[in-house]
């Protein structure tokens, strides 16, 4: 397929500007490519590296699988759901602006320094990032789709499941494309203190010992965990949203 | 029979009352077949909705005997692009919790008299406006209605299909003895489809005249002299009623 392969090309072509950029800086900060793939592969070998790998993927993937568990019913009832919309929306008018992330503190006196918190952590900033758009989502679908359930005898709950949660659908999976990426970035930040375990720790720890090598190690574990996570969301988008490339 | 007793409607747009119809009273026998024209904005979508139970009326009473099945077609946004032709068609069917093997022979039955055969895994978008029609068509026809509302059913097909499909009305109103509704701003295709033509004023909708067009049902009456006499007839009373009751 013509778009692998130039994704393949692409990923090549970095490669091959950090190998140069390595060779030409010549400086410890940044290491060849191939010396970090031969530490990676050697950490994968001696399975140091894969506890890490899925303590980070679980973190992600529990905080994103919360975040949606939450936002989308919330969203979808929000946005269709008119005396709902009115009464929610000016509390996430004025929750959905605030830098959630200042909330880590008050998440570690209540959670502790535990897993949990670090999955709250980025399940909430997840929450509101999928909670506008679903909400939006909802609320934007054309009312002759309703009055086609309607005249068909449909229940409320059917009419969400036939309209307005696949109309929705796209708009949820890009705004879950947005989030992997943020979702990723919180990894870092929760990984970053209070634990020995993940790919953040990885980074900050090698960081610390002026270990280069092993911190280009962490960055890029962690690169290709969002490229995954990015990867299985495009899967889902073909098999969910296959009508939206009809036409 | 439907019957209409002095119905009227208005609506509230941001605290302004518009009436849309007044004293509206008419009755059409089982199996009858009824259009509704009038100038745009006359409030005869309005009254299909009524009739069809999307829209509940201020004054005056609908009164359907017998509780039958109906079946509706709307003017646009009546299909669900995200479902492909055989989910749309077999979905009345579904929300009413009937078997899946009897939806499947019903919409395979349907595909084929519809002239869809091949191309009931498509989505809607990928099909010509008379395809969709007769998507559309084939949906409402899937629960076996008594009675069938269309709102405009072929206003953006082109002439051809127009035509085509209007014989295709013509034969399910025949052949399965429906008592169709049909609204339609197109003279010639209410006389065409409708044995009782209701003909609406100008914004606040009253009947200006119903006319009775007992040649209508026979594929050959575009031919002949009654059709040129009754098209007539629409177009003086629809150009008085446009060009003021004083002119």
């Amino acid at each position: 397929m013509g778009r692998k392969r130039d994704i393949l090309i692409a990923a090549l072509i970095l490669l091959a500007l950090w190998q140069a950029a390595a060779l030409l800086l010549d400086s410890m900060a940044l290491p060849q490519p191939w010396i970090v793939l031969v530490d990676i592969g050697s950490r994968i070998a001696d399975g140091s590296l894969l506890d890490d790998l899925a303590i980070s993927t679980f973190r992600a993937l529990c905080g994103i699988g919360l975040a949606l568990a939450a936002a989308v019913p919330l969203g979808l009832a929000v946005g269709a759901e008119a005396s709902l919309g009115r009464r929610l929306s000016p509390f996430i008018y004025l929750l959905y602006p605030i830098p959630h992330v200042v909330l880590l503190p008050l998440i570690i006196i209540l959670f502790g320094i535990g897993n949990f918190s670090k999955i709250f952590l980025i399940a909430l900033i997840v929450f509101f990032q999928i909670l506008v758009t679903t909400r939006d989502a909802a609320r934007t679908i054309h009312r002759n789709y309703f009055h086609a359930m309607q005249t068909l005898g449909a229940t409320r709950l059917q009419i969400y499941r036939h309209v307005i949660l696949p109309a929705s659908l796209p708009k949820i999976l890009t705004a879950l494309r947005i989030s992997i990426g943020t979702a990723v970035a919180i990894l870092f930040f929760v990984e970053s203190f209070a634990t020995t375990t993940g790919l953040g720790y990885i980074i900050m720890d090698s960081w610390g010992r002026a270990d280069y090598v092993a911190l280009y190690t962490g960055i890029s574990c962690m690169a290709l965990l969002g490229f995954a996570l990015y990867l299985l969301l495009d899967r889902l988008e073909r098999r969910l949203c296959a009508w939206t490339r009809s036409n | 029979m439907i019957r209409v007793d002095a119905v009227s409607l208005s609506f509230t747009h941001e605290g302004e009352v518009s009436q849309v119809l007044q004293g509206i009273s008419f009755a059409v026998e089982d199996q009858g077949s009824c259009a509704i024209i009038g100038p745009s904005g006359c409030g005869k979508t309005s009254l299909l909705f009524l009739l069809a139970g999307l829209l509940q009326p201020d004054a005056g009473t609908i009164t359907i005997e017998g509780r039958p099945r109906t079946g509706t077609i709307l003017q646009n946004y009546g299909l669900f692009p995200w479902k492909t032709v055989i989910d749309n068609i077999g979905l009345g069917l579904a929300l009413k919790g009937a078997p899946k093997a009897r939806i499947r022979t019903r919409v395979e039955g349907l595909l084929a008299e519809m002239g869809l055969a091949g191309f009931g895994r498509h989505y809607p978008a990928q099909l010509s406006g008379g395809m969709q029609q007769r998507v559309a068509m084939a949906r409402a026809l899937a629960i076996e209605p008594q009675i069938l509302f269309m709102d405009e059913p072929l206003s953006s097909l082109d002439a051809l299909s127009r035509e085509r499909l209007q014989n295709l009305i013509l034969e399910v109103w025949r052949d399965k003895r429906i008592t169709t509704i049909l609204v339609t701003h197109s003279i010639e295709e209410a006389v065409y489809l409708g044995r009782r033509i209701i003909v609406l004023s100008r914004r606040p909708g009253r009947i200006l005249e119903i006319v009775d067009n007992p040649g209508a049902g026979d594929r050959e009456y575009r031919q002949t002299e009654q059709f040129f006499r009754h098209c007539n007839q629409l177009r003086r009373i629809l150009k008085e009623e446009d060009d003021g009751p004083q002119a």
